[in-house]
């Protein structure tokens, strides 16, 4: 039984009949990492979006369903929605410079969710996010909780955002993207952590990533896109033995070696790209029709 | 560190102060306009005129005046106001709570007209009702302070005669005061039924005053709200559950006042000037109003007493602005 059931979803740039996610169907089970990968503009933080009632003005959903636990978002009134998607689900953002308030200390940034939301009383969410400070490896919570970020390091920082992400216990989260902006030397570390964090509290997890490399070490099933329409969806033994899709291939051939950083980069091959963009017209078409 | 701070904008308050005194002095007795001649009948002999001059100083050089002048002032003696034959400092200090009291009064006005419009506007952004608002703030910009107060004596005196255009409280009632500061008198000694009067001779210059402020202090949070609400921790506040109410009051709002609140510093400075006007326009016993006295009978040493004041008023203002930016921005807080 997957906990996030995502059916025919498409979304439109508003006021237009431009498709940006094209009838994608995705499932992620109760405990299941699914990575999903593509090249920028393929549409896959958009994914992760429309699942957190974040998208950006300019898209607006115009067909499929949204299912978190069985119940479809997208027939519920905003504010019930708000609330449903607070309580089950939450995001680890990309950029931890500017995604915490400046003018707020870390405390409220994480017990704010738990007292307002979930009706903890304040005491009890603070012990709550001292400890899980504590578990995502922050020496000093106490002094932490005190802290304005300006005062954190991005590390720390992208610390803190897993920590608030996971405090409530939600059984499902999106990282879009958690280590792109950080130092190469921190990555490792945070990406390590998310995992742990994963593993310990049994969350399901959508990992959004550019990074395939990282997909075959943690993930257990992943999704192609292009072009907001999904390419191909495996488990991530069978992709890495054997990519079913000419797109998927093509890409995972022009993911850069650890093993030899010098070798030349393949780019994806014209032809199949050409053959992607073949397969995004013939959707619209159905689509349109 | 702090109090070397303190320190150094005491010494820069002082510095721009001397310049002030210094630019006042010499414009007044530049310009034309001799406050003897006011005073003596047509008829008056040259031995009339000069022994007059010389009874006020006045037939010494201006640089001669300027020290004597600032020598009394170090010691806290502005001259006497050559009118009224009283000390300019007594004259000025009963006169500023009034001017203070009109202009906080403005002030809170357009705080809040301005911070309910901004907050409307950003709640409603996109729609027709952030239009309107658009429209309403231009309006009330493009319109300067007195033409509002004509405006409204118009509307509120004239027409519709339910507000008291003219003088600060009902004469019947001043007795009942005991300092210079009617309103938070009143209200200190919850005496509501000369609160109501006074809010009734106020309200309306007040508004006058607060309307363009308003205006500006609208358009430029919603503008701010606006943007900081694309911002990532706004987006991230929005997938924890929130209402957009609660993410626009609790996350935006404290970081899209920062900008907004040193526009309201200099603001209000323009604000304090336009009680000269307003105060006239109302016959309100404020500053700006004997100010206005003052020129007209070429009261040189409570003109430069009153200029003086304001220009404290003014330097007054700007530090609170910088110790509330502090308070706000913890960034700035340890630097």
């Amino acid at each position: 039984m997957s906990y996030l059931r995502i059916r025919d979803l498409s979304v439109v740039l508003r006021g237009t009949r431009h498709r940006l996610l094209r009838g994608v169907s995705l499932d992620v089970g109760a405990t299941e990492v699914m990575g999903l990968v593509g090249e920028s503009g393929a549409g896959k933080s958009m994914i992760g979006k429309a699942v957190l009632g974040i998208l950006p003005r300019s898209a607006k959903i115009v067909s499929g369903s949204i299912e978190l636990d069985g119940v479809d978002l997208l027939t519920l009134p905003p504010r019930q929605r708000r609330h449903v998607i607070g309580q089950k689900a939450a995001l680890i953002p990309q950029d931890p410079l500017t995604a915490l308030n400046p003018a707020r200390r870390i405390e409220p940034q994480i017990t704010d969710r738990l007292v307002d939301i979930l009706g903890w009383d304040r005491a009890r969410a603070r012990t709550r996010a001292a400890e899980i400070l504590h578990d995502v490896h922050i020496p000093q919570p106490e002094r932490v909780l005190r802290a304005y970020p300006h005062e954190l390091s991005g590390g720390m920082r992208q610390r803190v955002l897993i920590a608030s992400a996971f405090a409530a216990e939600p059984r499902l989260i999106v990282a879009d993207e958690p280590t792109t902006a950080l130092d190469v030397t921190v990555q490792k570390q945070i990406l390590k952590l998310i995992f742990e964090m994963q593993a310990r509290h049994g969350t399901a997890l959508l990992f959004v990533t550019h990074d395939l490399g990282v997909v075959s070490k943690i993930c257990q099933r992943l999704t192609v896109l292009y072009g907001g329409l999904v390419m191909e969806e495996a488990e991530v033994g069978a992709f890495f033995d054997a990519p079913a899709h000419p797109y998927s291939r093509a890409l995972l051939a022009a993911t850069p070696r650890h093993t030899d950083p010098t070798a030349d980069l393949t780019p994806v091959p014209e032809a199949v790209i050409a053959e992607a963009r073949r397969a995004v017209a013939e959707a619209d078409l159905r689509w349109h029709s | 560190m702090f109090l070397r701070r303190l320190l150094s904008r005491i010494a820069t308050t002082l510095v721009t102060l001397l310049g002030v005194a210094v630019i006042v002095f010499a414009v007044i007795r530049i310009v034309p306009g001799d406050p003897v001649a006011m005073m003596l009948p047509p008829g008056a002999t040259e031995a009339d005129i000069a022994r007059l001059q010389a009874f006020y100083g006045l037939d010494k050089s201006i640089p001669e005046q300027f020290f004597i002048w600032l020598g009394g002032v170090v010691q806290g003696d502005f001259g006497t106001s050559i009118t009224t034959r009283q000390p300019v400092l007594g004259l000025v200090l009963s006169r500023l709570p009034a001017t203070l009291e009109l202009s906080v009064m403005a002030l809170v006005i357009a705080v809040a007209l301005g911070g309910t419009m901004a907050l409307i506007g950003t709640r409603q952004r996109y729609t027709r009702t952030e239009g309107a608002i658009d429209v309403a703030n231009g309006m009330a910009l493009s319109v300067p302070d007195f033409l509002w107060g004509l405006v409204l004596i118009l509307l509120f005196g004239v027409l519709w005669p339910v507000f008291t255009i003219s003088g600060r409280v009902s004469p019947n009632l001043v007795p009942e005061f005991t300092t210079s500061f009617f309103l938070f008198e009143s209200v200190v000694r919850l005496r509501f039924d000369l609160w109501l009067d006074l809010v009734q001779h106020m309200l309306m210059p007040a508004l006058a005053l607060a309307i363009p402020l308003a205006a500006i202090i609208g358009q430029l949070l919603k503008q701010s709200l606006k943007e900081t609400m694309h911002l990532d921790y706004v987006t991230l506040a929005r997938t924890k559950g929130y209402s957009e109410n609660h993410v626009i009051l609790r996350e935006a709002l404290r970081n899209a006042v920062l900008p907004t609140l040193t526009l309201i510093g200099v603001q209000f400075t323009f604000l304090i000037g336009g009680t000269v006007i307003i105060e006239r326009l109302f016959s309100y016993e404020g500053l700006g109003n004997m100010a206005i006295d003052a020129v007209i009978n070429r009261d040189l040493p409570l003109i430069q007493g009153i200029v003086l004041l304001f220009a404290l008023l003014f330097t007054l203002v700007n530090l609170v602005v910088d110790l509330l930016y502090a308070v706000l921005n913890p960034r700035l807080r340890h630097a």
